[in-house]
């Protein structure tokens, strides 16, 4: 008890000197927004077709598939994968082991250890080797590309990883993944970046001798990388074009087209430029504002705080379930002041997925975990009607150098 | 003479310091969801993190902050348990060691929630009568909250864990 009562004193003290760090803000301006870009539909060397067609097991809502081929390295041993989640909110390539059929070479430690890769995403992970492969997509090539190949087995996943310690499920089958694979086109160049360089601190990569892998930092070249970045040419970003969908439909058709502003094809157009230097832009929705939002062809919906008692579902859980379909408006703003409005709609998620054989939703939302998570989390719904680019870090287009969002 | 003062009380504050700080580190590792305020200091160590105190009206955040960037706020009551964590960063914390004694529950309760008939990626929501958790954020950036809702202290909301 004293010795509470001497830490509370200590406590106090402390919290004194700790007072005067906190505080801070930022000013924001706002330009005029421009009308959405229209869709066209692509085609040429940099276009690879993407459809929302419930992807490979025929239960994902709202996500788009690509094909993607995978060679050995300088071979022409290649195999072409359907069904791969493209997810413009994540970085690297990662194939799931039992969908592979070639032998891609193993990526090694400098100690000679093979290297595998834990990485989290929310309520899964993906765990297995690294291995290096030539990537092609659509007519554009990149080569030993370090990709994340997805595997319970191959090694162990060891108890002392981020994996394990974050107590989700592996999602490294077809059945828990949903996908043949996850094509990370997204604003980072690698999946880890800087923090692993010198770092085992994120617990993404591991060197696996025989007794069992354990973690260990990773050079910027060696980790798993955003394919784009590494193609020859149109490497500084990609459209997702899907066409607007009202209401709940079987499946859309559209284009994930590389390169901005490089071709003919990939021009920015009427879009605006949204910067994300932070790899976050801010949205201001119903009075509050959300400066961590970020823009997610991989999330399932349009996820945002429930500040104004939208009713929320209760047997599918996480989504929105209004009476009637709700016509709502946000604002969205770049670190460089670009501001535009956005309208959206939510609609009751229970009706849209009344019928299971529709898998693309434009009015699908749900909340955030918490009312004060400081993002809106703009998932594959805000794609549909939108040409939407996402222009990769330090890479320069016509519109200034990524990271970006345009629209 | 006033320095020499000055000199004895900053040598006698630097004791107590010591006195205080050095127990502390022999602590074992307890919990930290539902543990003793100690606890934190070995949430502390296993993240290698710097630490800050600050005290609010019925209960004391401390925040730890990784070098991986994450940032870890324990949430302890005015009878030394630790309440309520939350934690935002580009990389999730070692949930295993912030949610102490809670874990396996957590861990059961998200494993059922991703086994549901239809795919989705969204945001991790446990809300059971023992525990609240609640995970959100993408690639680089994730945030998320765990409570004891019975041990709110009074006055509390859910809102002032973040």
């Amino acid at each position: 008890m004293r010795n509470l009562r001497i830490l509370s004193v200590l406590m106090a003290l402390v919290a004194c000197m700790c007072l005067a760090g906190c505080g801070g803000g930022s000013s924001k301006s706002s330009n005029g927004g421009s009308p959405p870009n229209p869709i066209a539909s692509s085609s040429g060397s940099n276009v690879a077709p993407i459809a929302v067609n419930g992807g490979p097991v025929g239960n994902y809502d709202d996500a788009a598939f690509a094909s993607v081929t995978v060679c050995v390295p300088g071979t022409s041993t290649c195999q072409t994968i359907d069904g791969v989640l493209v997810d413009t909110g994540s970085s690297g390539l990662r194939i799931l082991s039992s969908a592979l059929t070639v032998a891609l070479p193993q990526q090694k430690a400098s100690d000679g250890n093979p290297v595998a890769e834990c990485l989290t995403f929310l309520g899964s992970f993906t765990w297995g080797p690294v291995q290096t492969a030539d990537v092609q997509i659509g007519g554009e090539k990149a080569s030993a590309v370090p990709i994340q190949v997805l595997s319970d087995t191959d090694f162990p996943l060891p108890d002392k990883s981020s994996c394990k310690s974050s107590g989700f499920n592996s999602a490294d089958t077809l059945q828990t993944l949903g996908a043949n694979g996850i094509l990370g086109v997204g604003l980072f160049a690698q999946d880890c970046g800087g923090g692993c360089v010198n770092s085992t601190g994120p617990g993404l990569y591991y060197k696996c001798p025989s007794s069992g892998c354990v973690p260990t930092d990773e050079a910027l070249a060696e980790q798993v990388a955003n394919p784009v970045a590494l193609f020859a040419s149109d490497n500084n970003g990609v459209i997702v074009e899907l066409p607007a969908v009202s209401g709940a439909e079987a499946s859309v058709s559209g284009s994930l087209v590389f390169g901005i502003g490089t071709q003919s094809n990939n021009g920015l157009g009427g879009a605006t430029v949204y910067t994300a230097p932070g790899f976050v832009f801010t949205t201001t929705y119903s009075g509050h504002t959300y400066p961590g939002s970020f823009v997610d062809s991989g999330s399932n919906g349009l996820f945002f705080a429930n500040t104004t008692g939208i009713v929320e579902c209760s047997t599918d859980m996480g989504f929105y379930c209004p009476s009637t379909t709700l016509n709502l408006s946000a604002t969205n703003q770049g670190a460089n002041g670009a501001s535009g409005p956005v309208n959206f709609s939510i609609a009751n998620a229970q009706t849209l997925f009344s019928n299971a054989n529709d898998h693309a939703f434009g009015d699908l939302g749900g909340p955030t975990p918490t009312s004060n998570a400081d993002y809106f989390d703009w998932g594959l719904p805000f794609f549909f009607g939108h040409n939407v680019f996402t222009a990769i870090e330090g890479k320069s287009t016509p519109g200034g150098a990524g990271p970006y969002w345009a629209y | 003479m006033s320095n020499r003062r000055a000199d004895f009380t900053t040598s006698s504050l630097w004791a107590i310091c010591a006195a205080l700080v050095i127990p502390c580190l022999a602590l074992p590792a307890h919990a930290a969801l539902g543990g003793d305020a100690a606890s934190i200091q070995a949430d502390q160590i296993h993240m290698q993190g710097s630490r800050r105190t600050i005290a609010a009206n019925s209960y004391t955040v401390h925040e730890i902050q990784a070098d991986t960037g994450t940032v870890v706020r324990e949430y302890v009551s005015a009878d030394g348990k630790v309440f309520a964590v939350a934690w935002h960063g580009p990389w999730l914390p070692d949930m295993r060691q912030i949610l102490g004694g809670y874990f396996e529950q957590y861990r059961a309760a998200v494993q059922s929630q991703s086994s549901s008939g239809r795919m989705a990626r969204r945001p991790v929501m446990i809300d059971q009568p023992g525990l609240v958790v609640q995970i959100g954020g993408h690639m680089r950036a994730f945030a998320g909250r765990a409570y004891i809702p019975d041990r709110l202290p009074s006055g509390v909301h859910v809102e002032d864990i973040q």
